[in-house]
């Protein structure tokens, strides 16, 4: 098919990090009037690229050719006077100024030495019609819904730039309706001619606005595809890097025990769809699904960090409300989160402090635990998960993501659980901590244990799982038990074609 | 316990004797401390005895720092406390009743400033900030503007009066100190309000009630500031609503700031606090008798402190462990800025 010549060509872009390769060789080429996702998991290089494209980091090698003539932006700024416009997901405009304001700022009409607002109202409101907007541009950017100020952000970049729009992510905040509006302004940007980049984790929304799509992984360029010829389980398997005739190996395990918790169309709106889910003793409950896709959303509506608003809990046939942690922790849960530094450890408190402090809380402010017994716990956890340090007396900031994950993991077990729920708890550990963690899952399950455990790792879900639940745009799309139980049909439920 | 304690507050301690002796050096009759008409004299007694008002607020406002908050009103809640007192004691009630009452009322205070604080989120520094101007207001429609003067020699005797040849500020501050004391690090508070104030989130999701903790902070502070305020009112026998306490908040800041304690909230010690407060009416006390013109008094008072933050700020204090660790056997070679890039393998561009 008889292409015209890129906009934009970036060529054996690479990116070195201190003890890591970036990006390797990446190219990508635009083309006026397409929409080109960029795909990838965490850490794929997406933002690398973009930053490497915009000036924002220096590359370390490569080039890229705007309009046929070599580039070589130093920073945002000057990338954008050349022709690349970004948005970001959170929109970095001033919300206290007006909409006009926003637009024109740092360019604003004159007249007499003083800013000529009426002519740039007038001005603004004929660029918002532009995008199909029909807003006052007088008022302040920050009444507008977030969308609105995303295609505000939109045009600034565009008039200020017009060759190639990035857009990183600009759907995340935004709900169904919001979202056909920006596609809106995307498909008129592409009848300008515009080369647009779209970055996003929803895969339903690339196959919607894309005409083609790169995919990176693990710095590296893995394919470029015309989004007309491909499938979703082609794009994911190419992601993830699964080849789908893995073997399974799913390990055989024990029956499991009693019902624990029921949940029946149990959501949260604007977090996670509705949905059913049992736990019995014995059996660890696997949640996968791509990034963004609510698993750490699931999870937190179980223990409580956000309050359910609908639907019913059941914890051995009874009735059962959970509107905050404090609560789930009464009922025996536990939650290791997903983020260990911001909503985990205590940086500046002792490791045995941390390892006790759910009990401690649990078991009020009134009850203290005698230093000695609070050493005894400690020390019994320290041994029994092999954390290694130097005294219990240090903070435990100063541990390793390992360490610092088993000492979480020893804060929960301390308070003797009944449901322990796991958000990623090998991620960003090293291999050794990563082996004994998946130990202890299985160890724990066989001991009667109820456990969910969310993980992007599919290996490891297949590993220890006894049934998965995948999860799609916030919404469960299937369930696995058994021998069904693979990374294949992962990917499979995953990319599955959309029923709704 | 005890030894660590010790080794937490030996900064505190060397910067006293530090100001103590200045104070010697300019009136060698500093230290000396006489009995007379069944009770102690001397300047060292008054450091004790003046400095009760900021070592009170000190107590409440180490406990609300701790928690990565500020409390800016407990100037004006002694100015609310000492009102509320005097207006009892004059309209006929009991002192006993009218110190009730001015505790209540600085309660009542606290919980207002916890509310917004914990229930509302507001930012510590602007929620306390409400109060901290409108309590004045409040102190003053109790007043009626003037300064309302009692005679009641049992609410005056908290201000002026003596147990056991020692004046009754000094026990109060003390036996205030103890029991706070006593209760957070006997009990799991010390523990939570420090893993409240380090990570709220972390906290949260571990079970605690962090909403609880920060409105019972503020309320201790609340009642501090209370009991500050009628010690102020009973040792002048009236209630100034203008003047009560006024600048307080920011000598009780400044005490736990001088005691070693982060405003970004976590590990606390009121001992430490404490002897920041003491520290504070020290250099007040070194001022007065080094007969210094009164105008420039709050100049110097504003140098001696920058010169003991200085002192303690973490650049001085890593010169200071890199001074000891040169002279030291090992001095560990310090980490280039820059770690050395990897090689960039396939050298295309």
């Amino acid at each position: 098919m008889a292409m015209p010549e890129p906009v934009l060509h970036a060529r054996g872009i690479s990116k070195f990090f201190p003890g890591a390769i970036a990006l390797d060789d990446v190219e990508l080429a635009l083309y006026p009037g397409e929409v080109h996702a960029l795909l990838g998991e965490n850490g794929a290089g997406k933002s690398t690229l973009i930053k490497c494209l915009t000036g924002a980091y220096t590359r370390d090698g490569g080039t890229i050719t705007l309009s046929g003539t070599e580039i070589d932006p130093r920073d945002p700024l000057d990338s954008q006077a050349l022709g690349i416009g970004t948005v970001y997901q959170e929109v970095n405009l001033l919300p206290n100024l007006t909409v006009a304001e926003n637009l024109f700022l740092g360019r604003q009409p004159m007249r007499w030495g003083m800013v000529d607002h009426r002519r740039m109202r007038a001005e603004a409101l004929e660029i918002l019609r532009d995008y199909g907007l029909e807003i006052d541009p007088g008022r302040l950017l920050d009444s507008y819904s977030i969308a609105i100020q995303q295609i505000v952000a939109i045009a600034r970049a565009v008039e200020l730039s017009g060759k190639v729009l990035i857009l990183d992510e600009p759907t995340a905040s935004l709900d169904h309706d919001e979202v056909q509006l920006l596609f809106s302004v995307i498909e008129r940007l592409k009848g300008r001619g515009l080369a647009i980049v779209f970055i996003t984790h929803f895969l339903d929304q690339v196959f919607a606005i894309s005409d083609r799509a790169t995919i990176l992984r693990n710095g590296r360029v893995v394919g470029t595809r015309r989004l007309a010829d491909v499938s979703q389980t082609e794009i994911v398997t190419l992601m993830l890097g699964r080849q789908l005739e893995a073997a399974t190996h799913h390990r055989a395990q024990s029956e499991p025990g009693e019902l624990l918790l029921s949940l029946k169309g149990y959501g949260k709106r604007g977090s996670i769809e509705p949905f059913d889910m049992d736990i019995r003793e014995g059996e660890v409950v696997g949640l996968a699904g791509l990034l963004g896709s609510g698993r750490s959303e699931t999870l937190g509506v179980v223990f409580g960090v956000v309050a359910a608003d609908q639907g019913k809990a059941e914890l051995r046939g009874r009735p059962l409300r959970i509107s905050n942690p404090r609560e789930a922790i009464r009922n025996r849960f536990a939650l290791c989160p997903e983020d260990r530094k911001t909503d985990g450890i205590v940086g500046d408190l002792s490791v045995r402090e941390n390892i006790i402090l759910s009990l401690q809380a649990r078991q009020g402010w009134h009850r203290p635990i005698p230093r000695a017994r609070a050493e005894e716990i400690a020390q019994h956890y320290v041994k029994a998960l092999d954390i290694r340090l130097a005294s219990l007396d240090m903070p435990i900031r100063l541990l390793s993501g390992g360490n610092q994950q088993k000492a979480l993991l020893a804060r929960w077990l301390a308070t003797e659980p009944e449901l322990l729920i796991l958000d990623e708890p090998t991620r960003g550990i090293d291999v050794g901590a990563h082996a004994e963690i998946i130990a202890l899952i299985e160890d724990l399950r066989e001991k009667g244990m109820a456990l969910i455990v969310a993980s992007s790792e599919m290996e490891e879900l297949v590993a220890y799982s006894s049934r998965i639940v995948v999860l799609r745009d916030r919404r469960q799309v299937g369930e696995l038990t058994g021998h069904e139980i693979s990374t294949k049909s992962i990917v499979e439920a995953i990319a599955a074609e959309d029923a709704a | 316990m005890m030894k660590s304690t010790l080794r937490r507050v030996t900064p505190q301690i060397v910067i006293l004797a530090l100001v103590l002796a200045a104070n010697f050096l300019v009136f060698p009759g500093f230290f000396h401390v006489e009995f007379q008409h069944g009770r102690l004299f001397g300047n060292l007694i008054d450091v004790l005895n003046r400095g009760a008002p900021t070592a009170l607020l000190a107590t409440g406002m180490t406990l609300v720092i701790a928690t990565r908050g500020i409390d800016l009103s407990v100037g004006a809640v002694m100015a609310i406390a000492g009102a509320v007192a005097a207006s009892a004691v004059t309209g006929g009630a009991h002192w006993t009743l009218a110190v009730l009452m001015a505790l209540a009322a600085g309660a009542a205070c606290g919980l207002w400033n916890g509310l917004l604080v914990a229930i509302f989120r507001i930012q510590p520094i602007v929620a306390t900030l409400v109060l901290m101007v409108a309590g004045r207001g409040i102190a003053q429609l109790l007043t009626e503007g003037a300064i309302l003067t009692f005679n009641d020699p049992g609410l005056i005797r908290l201000g002026a009066g003596t147990i056991a040849a020692v004046p009754t500020p000094i026990w109060l501050w003390i036996a205030v100190a103890c029991v706070t004391g006593l209760v957070i690090r006997r009990s799991a508070l010390g523990l939570l309000i420090e893993a409240v104030g380090i990570n709220q989130t972390s906290s949260r999701l571990a079970g605690i009630n962090a909403r609880v903790l920060l409105i019972a902070v503020y309320l201790v502070s609340g009642l501090c500031a209370a009991l500050a305020g009628v010690i102020v009112a009973a040792d002048i026998k009236g209630a100034d609503a203008n003047n009560a306490g006024l600048w307080m908040e920011l000598d009780a800041i400044l005490a736990v700031v001088i005691g070693g304690n982060s405003l970004l909230g976590g590990r606390f010690s009121i001992t430490a606090s404490l002897l920041g407060a003491l520290i504070i009416q020290g250099v007040n006390a070194l001022i007065l008798l080094s007969g210094m013109p009164v105008e420039f008094n709050l100049v110097i008072k504003a140098l001696i402190i920058i010169a003991i933050l200085v002192i303690q700020s973490p650049r001085v204090r890593h010169s200071l462990y890199l001074l000891r660790a040169s002279t030291g056997p090992v001095l560990r070679e310090r980490p280039s800025r820059a770690a050395p890039r990897t090689r960039p393998e396939k050298g295309q561009s």
